[in-house]
């Protein structure tokens, strides 16, 4: 066992974690933030993914002895105590679930996107408006962007277009 | 997954003297290693961290290239203002391979270092896999291999290397800096992976303990035309069937510079330099773009599901031409 310190949605807490331990494990099973959730376990469908010094990941294939010392964020800490975040209140409002397995996951993922987005981040889909908007980034987030920078949150239920719908509408209030 | 001893580098020279002492493996990103593990085809006895050594830059050289530290992420480096002026292609690989979140983990190192994703590999289940248990056989080439090699395969393994990035390295002549146990050494990317021949377990021409410190371009002249395209079984977020990585440099109507990688296809990204050689001097055209696609794609060597790569191949490289010629 070994101690690991980490900055927990804004609260340091150090545990001792095994070696093996990923940053998932310790977030679900050491302190208890059950939010974060295990679909394959391996880095395919993102139900598990937080922010690491505030870029997502997917914490199932995070080494947490590898990320002593980081800022983590989970879905825990998205809202502002009782006021659901905007993105929360989308997917409530754009039924943007349909069993909810996914939806932690999501939503962590579409938080850290939107940011992404306002520094000037590029997908793949980017490149077909042609070169100075690969310098510079697109201005507008279309549904096709939306599809392609989420690509790593997977849906079973295939609540996809009300997903998208959601992310859309919070992108344009915000921009 | 079996235990192993963890500690953090320091200084590039302490983590390759900590690989020595411990029979270990270099850790960054983590996202094909550790995964590896979990599936216990990867038991390294001690991980030596590498996230911690800096090697985060992405600079520009003074002959107007760049030098990119092994460090520098996935995401950081496609996003990267002197890669996306400079190298679109790059930044258009890299982001077409994975996930953002994967991408954010992934290192430029770790990139290059990834194992195959043959499933007879991949799943200790299959009794057969030379390069996961040399002497074993080949699963694979009797068996499922839609995606698997055209090219560079021998009988004892029929696997491709999965990295997009690397595809777009080899169009760009990139250099791979390595350190290690005899100091440091430059490896040219048309070097650095390897034919599996009798010896699959060995993917890239690295030795013991060497540790890839940064990753040099030259100037491109491909910062133009380029297209990187991606053909696979759905629109985002899987491995290639067939990618092209293709740059032109088009002077007073005619192909002064050009060159044309394939990716999926081959233990390595796949160049042909007479289909290159066959483009300059030439006015581009349809006829001269799919004279390009016969001579890359001439020395094909399908096995029983992936035939179907050659013609795709085909159309894939005419098709990538034709997209980086137009991009404006």
């Amino acid at each position: 066992m070994r101690d690991v310190t980490l900055t927990v949605n804004g609260e340091s807490r150090t545990v001792a974690a095994d070696v093996r331990s990923t940053l998932l494990d310790l977030l679900r099973e050491t302190l208890h933030l059950t939010g974060t959730k295990k679909g394959c376990d391996h880095g395919l469908c993102g139900a598990c993914t937080v922010s690491v010094d505030g870029e997502r990941v997917v914490s199932c294939l995070t080494l947490a002895a590898s990320v002593d010392g980081s800022d983590v964020l989970t879905v825990e800490g998205i809202a502002d105590g009782d006021q659901l975040h905007p993105l929360q209140q989308a997917f409530v409002d754009c039924d943007g679930f349909q069993c909810g397995f996914c939806t932690s996951g999501q939503i962590s993922s579409a938080h850290a996107m939107l940011h992404e987005h306002a520094r000037g981040d590029l997908s793949t889909a980017s490149f077909e408006a042609g070169r100075a908007t690969v310098c510079d980034g697109p201005k507008a987030l279309s549904d096709n962007e939306i599809r392609e920078r989420m690509a790593g949150n997977i849906c079973r239920c295939g609540a996809y277009a009300n997903i998208v719908e959601a992310i859309a509408g919070v992108a344009r209030e915000t921009k | 997954m079996k235990t192993f001893e963890f500690e953090h580098a320091t200084t590039v020279d302490g983590a390759v003297d900590r690989v020595v002492a411990t029979g270990g493996k270099y850790y960054a990103g983590g996202t094909n290693l550790l995964d590896l593990m979990k599936g216990g085809v990867e038991a390294p006895t001690a991980l030596v961290d590498v996230r911690r050594l800096g090697l985060r830059e992405v600079t520009a050289t003074e002959s107007g290239g760049v030098l990119i530290g092994s460090g520098v992420t996935n995401s950081a480096l496609a996003n990267h203002p002197l890669i996306r002026s400079r190298y679109p292609v790059l930044s258009q690989a890299i982001l077409s391979g994975a996930t953002t979140q994967l991408r954010n983990m992934a290192t430029v190192g770790g990139n290059l270092m990834q194992r195959t994703r043959c499933p007879y590999f991949m799943e200790t289940a299959f009794a057969q896999c030379n390069k996961r248990n040399p002497g074993s056989g080949c699963a694979a080439k009797d068996g499922f291999n839609r995606e698997h090699a055209l090219f560079g395969a021998s009988e004892s393994c029929v696997a491709i290397h999965p990295s997009d990035m690397a595809v777009a390295l080899a169009i760009l002549d990139a250099t791979v800096h390595v350190h290690g146990p005899d100091g440091r050494r430059d490896v040219p990317i048309a070097e650095f992976f390897r034919s599996p021949g009798d010896e699959p377990q060995r993917d890239n021409t690295l030795r013991a303990a060497e540790f890839i410190v940064d990753v040099e371009l030259p100037p491109s002249p491909f910062a133009e035309h380029s297209w990187y395209l991606k053909v696979r079984d759905r629109h985002s977020y899987a491995f290639a069937l067939v990618s092209v990585a293709a740059g032109l440099r088009v002077e007073d109507g005619v192909i002064s510079a050009a060159a044309v990688a394939l990716g999926g296809v081959a233990p390595m990204p796949w160049r042909v330099a007479e289909a290159d050689a066959g483009l300059i001097g030439q006015p581009p055209s349809d006829a001269v773009f799919r004279r390009a696609a016969e001579r890359i794609m001439a020395g094909a060597r399908p096995l029983g599901q992936n035939g179907f790569k050659v013609d795709l191949g085909k159309h894939s490289v005419v098709r990538a031409l034709t997209t980086a010629l137009r991009v404006t």
